[in-house]
């Protein structure tokens, strides 16, 4: 592997790299007096489209272009929400770069919120992370101290306030229209798109969300140039239109059944075997690696045989998976049993459903209830083909739900039965030697039995 | 008729206040204002919802309607001194979350979302706390525990007062 020169998380071995001291004897700030100097937002909107970031968050949308659906002359105001709700099983960069170098994501946000022309923004944390939040105010006051936020920044005609707003332990609210609602003061229920966000989002206005790490990666840009960023990673494939590239540096967030469970910074396009090995310290305990999750539970599951499987934007959806997601990789060794995996998953997702759509709703209850009942030794083999029907009847994909919970729902159910099918069948064969016949019902299931 | 005991302090009300500028709407103050009131009286009771909507110009339904959504603010009984979320989802799961949860359940005699009898603790299981590096974990008050086994909980359990 090349040597890589770790960016975003230069800092974070520095003592008191979350104060405004620190961060600024590195060249904190610097690129937002370079861009407020030299720059008009257009500019800096072409700037990030040029290096054709996409975003962090999970959907991998290129940063610049969703910038520029904004209405062109719009009277204002126009918003910002910075997602910060993390809630994705298995992710935690987020949290790392918010506790150990606020300051970087807040220059992250004051260049986007210039780019957009948005005067004020709203970063949207989880309730579940306290320092993060200790640490953000901090860097916010001293940010107001400084002259980098408020009016006039830097004695520029831009002014910009940033303000913290909590969640309250849901993860709907990392949807972005969910977290919209949740902002106003309603619940989370997802919109139904359009209108897109930058047309009209929070308070009726236009307004952009990205994700913490996204506007991380936009400070770097503005210092460094597009050429910099999109010498990292892996490049478009000139076949394949629709793969724009994964370029940049990624933090990719490793826990589960390795060594070294941690934030590792890499270029995209890093295999899932590298980062276990070579991050990871290798599978825990010296056992064998049987499945890892590429991207946040929501995913799917890479066999052991795929491990070498780069995570970029393209790698794991062409193995089966939902795409790169979050990119945090969770590792299970070969004593896990996958039932008990794709369990865990579908309670996740059935207790995470906002409720608003039938098949969601529905759905995700349904499949946690069959798992339940393979888990309880009741299981029988055609519990499989229901739960693969589920599976493809739930998601987006065909159009059948608000937003992406119910593909993330249905993923891991589709993926892991595909994927280990012989092993959900010898789970079902030796708890319920029958097979088939239910003798004593674990749960009313009237549906099922209609079939 | 005699006018209801007011729930919300003149502090929590100025608190409440204070936030009105950051947002163009008053609705949008109700996830901090529940948060103000929760963090203070560690519950929302209902004539507390009451006093919010009035001060938020929303009707009480409104507030209780977002309050509902989600399942973090507790309305019957205030939660314990200490409340407690154990991970469940996968990365802790897969290093023993799930039998530290249970382990505190047996321990504290109760079940996930209950509170001990003498007030102390409220135990709730927590999905992906977004510290799946430190599997299996918990976060009790603003203290992230990490690494737990079940005899690492019990120590934990006996410094909450
Ligand atoms: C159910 C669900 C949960 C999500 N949770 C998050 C989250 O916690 N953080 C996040 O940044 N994006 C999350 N997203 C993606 C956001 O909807 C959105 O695409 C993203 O915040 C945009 O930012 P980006 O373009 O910078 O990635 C979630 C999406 C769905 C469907
Ligand atoms: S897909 Fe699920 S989570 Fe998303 S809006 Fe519909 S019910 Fe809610
Ligand atoms: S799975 Fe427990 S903190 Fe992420």
């Amino acid at each position: 592997m090349p040597q890589f020169e770790p960016i975003l998380l230069a800092n974070i071995a520095t003592q008191n790299s979350h104060t405004r001291a620190v961060y600024e004897s590195t060249g904190g700030y610097s690129a937002l007096k370079k861009v407020l100097a030299e720059m008009q937002p257009p500019a800096l909107i072409e700037l990030v489209k040029s290096s054709n970031l996409r975003g962090r968050g999970g959907a991998g949308f290129p940063t610049g272009l969703k910038w520029t659906f904004l209405p062109k002359d719009h009277p204002g105001p126009i918003y910002m929400c910075i997602n910060a709700d993390e809630s994705e099983p298995g992710t935690f960069n987020n949290r790392i770069l918010m506790e150990e170098d606020p300051h970087q994501v807040i220059e992250g946000v004051i260049l986007s919120c210039f780019a957009t022309r948005a005067q004020t923004a709203y970063i949207y944390l989880r309730y579940e992370y306290p320092l993060s939040l200790e640490r953000l105010q901090a860097a916010l006051d001293e940010c107001y101290a400084a002259g980098y936020l408020g009016k006039n920044i830097l004695g520029s005609d831009f002014s910009l306030d940033i303000y913290l707003h909590r969640g309250a332990a849901a993860y709907i609210c990392g949807e972005e229209t969910g977290l919209i609602e949740s902002l106003e003061g309603k619940r989370a229920w997802p919109r139904i798109k359009p209108p897109f966000p930058a047309v009209e989002g929070v308070f009726h206005k236009p307004t952009v969300v990205n994700n913490i790490e996204t506007v991380a990666c936009v400070v770097h840009i503005a210092r460094r140039g597009a050429d910099w960023f999109k010498s990292i990673g892996v490049p478009a494939d000139p076949k394949n239109p629709r793969d724009p590239g994964s370029y940049g540096p990624k933090l990719y967030c490793l826990s589960g059944h390795v060594n070294k469970p941690g934030c590792y910074e890499a270029p995209l396009g890093i295999t899932c075997r590298q980062l276990i090995d070579e991050y990871g310290g290798g599978v825990w305990k010296g056992r064998k690696g049987k499945a890892a999750i590429p991207g946040g539970i929501s995913m799917g599951l890479l066999t052991e045989k795929e491990f070498d499987t780069p995570l970029d934007f393209a790698g794991p959806g062409k193995v089966g998976c939902l795409g790169l997601g979050t990119a945090a990789v969770v590792v299970l060794d070969e004593t896990v049993s996958i039932v008990d995996f794709l369990h865990n998953s579908c309670r996740f997702f059935q207790h995470e459903s906002c409720g608003q759509c039938t098949p969601c709703r529905e759905g995700t209850r349904w499949a946690l209830e069959m798992l339940e009942r393979i888990k309880a030794g009741q299981g029988r083999l055609k519990d499989l083909d229901l739960l693969l029907e589920i599976g493809d009847s739930i998601g987006i994909i065909p159009g059948t739900t608000i937003c992406g919970l119910a593909d993330g729902a249905a993923w891991p159910i589709k993926n892991a039965i595909r994927k280990f099918r012989n092993e959900f069948e010898d789970y079902i064969k030796r708890t319920n030697p029958k097979g088939y016949a239910v003798t004593k019902a674990v749960k009313a299931l009237p549906v099922v039995a209609a079939h | 008729m005699a006018t209801p005991e007011r729930i919300l302090t003149d502090e929590m009300v100025e608190a409440i206040k204070a936030l009105f500028p950051r947002y163009p709407t008053r609705q949008a103050v109700t996830l901090p204002a529940l948060h103000i009131v929760n963090e203070r009286l560690r519950y929302v009771p209902i004539p507390a919802v009451v006093e919010i909507a009035r001060l938020l110009g929303l009707a009480p339904a409104e507030v209780q309607d977002t309050l509902s959504f989600y399942g973090f603010f507790k309305q019957d009984a205030p939660h314990g001194r200490t409340r407690a979320w154990v991970c469940r989802s996968i990365s802790c799961a897969l290093r023993g979350g799930e039998q530290v949860l249970d382990h505190m359940c047996h321990t504290l005699g109760v079940k996930p979302g209950e509170t001990t009898s003498d007030g102390r603790v409220t135990l709730e299981f927590g999905e992906c706390l977004g510290a799946c590096d430190f599997a299996p974990c918990m976060l009790a008050g603003k203290t992230l525990y990490k690494d737990l086994t079940p005899e690492r909980a019990d120590q934990i359990l006996q410094t909450f007062e």
